[in-house]
């Protein structure tokens, strides 16, 4: 008896890094655009996200091929960038304003990053989707 | 006879299998490439083929849990997850990933490109046998 869903697991697989990679580009889309935000609904700056990837359990086991899975999405905890300007209303009493601690460089690798890894996993869709419907007209 | 049907066709059967769960292992590897602490699989295919044509696919079988002696023990077989192997990376990763995305890239596209390869002569030997019986 061949492997359940031998092949149709790569669709899953696949599938799964693709929502995950499309996840950690809303984060990093969120970083980009609150890049310059003061504050946020709870008042305080904000502060730069990160998502942490996993594999997913496939529940046999020890065996560890599986989709990908968010574990979580994490905040920097890197200090806050403080910019003198004291015309500013959130400025302190020494006039620093406590800027968000986006880093705008690697939130563009990131982003790249991220496009690539999606991209790859697009292309193993189409390979197993081809490969796919060639064995569907075995002896044909 | 139809037995002999099915021998001619076991060793592409057992070959496409193979070639599917390699390709599916491929595939977890190209989705892992940003996971921290992932290590990059793949099996030895050749001694693998070998062991599933000789002494037939799966190593451990799947018991059944049989409450009566009366039932049948089920001969399902999964994949022995124990043969995959770790690959060792060229270049080392800080967060622990050994997935080197252009080996596994090329792997893939040589995995299917053998399985489409497989595929054909399958189609061909299946050929051969239907204009043999006409």
């Amino acid at each position: 008896m061949p492997h359940p869903s031998t092949s149709m697991n790569i669709f899953s697989v696949a599938g799964s890094a693709m929502a995950a990679q499309s996840q950690r580009m809303n984060v990093t889309a969120s970083n980009l655009a609150n890049a310059e935000s003061v504050a946020g609904p709870d008042g305080k700056p904000y502060r730069a996200k990160q998502v942490v990837f996993e594999v997913a359990s496939s529940g046999s086991g020890q065996q560890d091929i599986g989709g990908v899975k968010v574990a979580g999405v994490v905040e920097d905890p890197s200090p806050l960038k403080m910019v003198f300007d004291p015309k500013n209303p959130h400025a302190d009493a020494k006039g620093y304003v406590a800027m968000p601690n986006v880093n705008v460089v690697e939130e563009m690798t990131n982003m790249i990053s991220a496009s690539r890894s999606y991209q790859a996993n697009v292309e193993v869709l189409n390979t197993a989707k081809t490969l796919m419907v060639k064995t569907l007209t075995i002896g044909q | 006879m139809i037995d002999k049907l099915d021998a001619a066709l076991r060793f592409n059967r057992e070959a496409l299998n193979l070639r599917a769960q390699r390709q599916e292992v491929l595939a977890a590897n190209i989705a892992h490439a940003d996971t921290p602490n992932y290590k990059a699989r793949d099996f030895d295919f050749a001694s693998r083929l070998t062991q599933a044509v000789e002494q037939g696919r799966g190593g451990q079988s799947v018991q059944m849990a049989a409450t009566s002696s009366r039932h049948i023990q089920g001969q399902a077989s999964s994949m022995p997850d124990r043969d995959l192997l770790y690959r060792v990376p060229s270049q080392s990763s800080i967060d622990g990933n050994t997935v080197e995305m252009d080996a596994e890239r090329i792997n893939f596209a040589d995995n299917a490109l053998r399985y489409e390869a497989n595929l054909t002569v399958v189609s061909a030997k299946i050929k051969s046998l239907l204009s043999a019986a006409q």
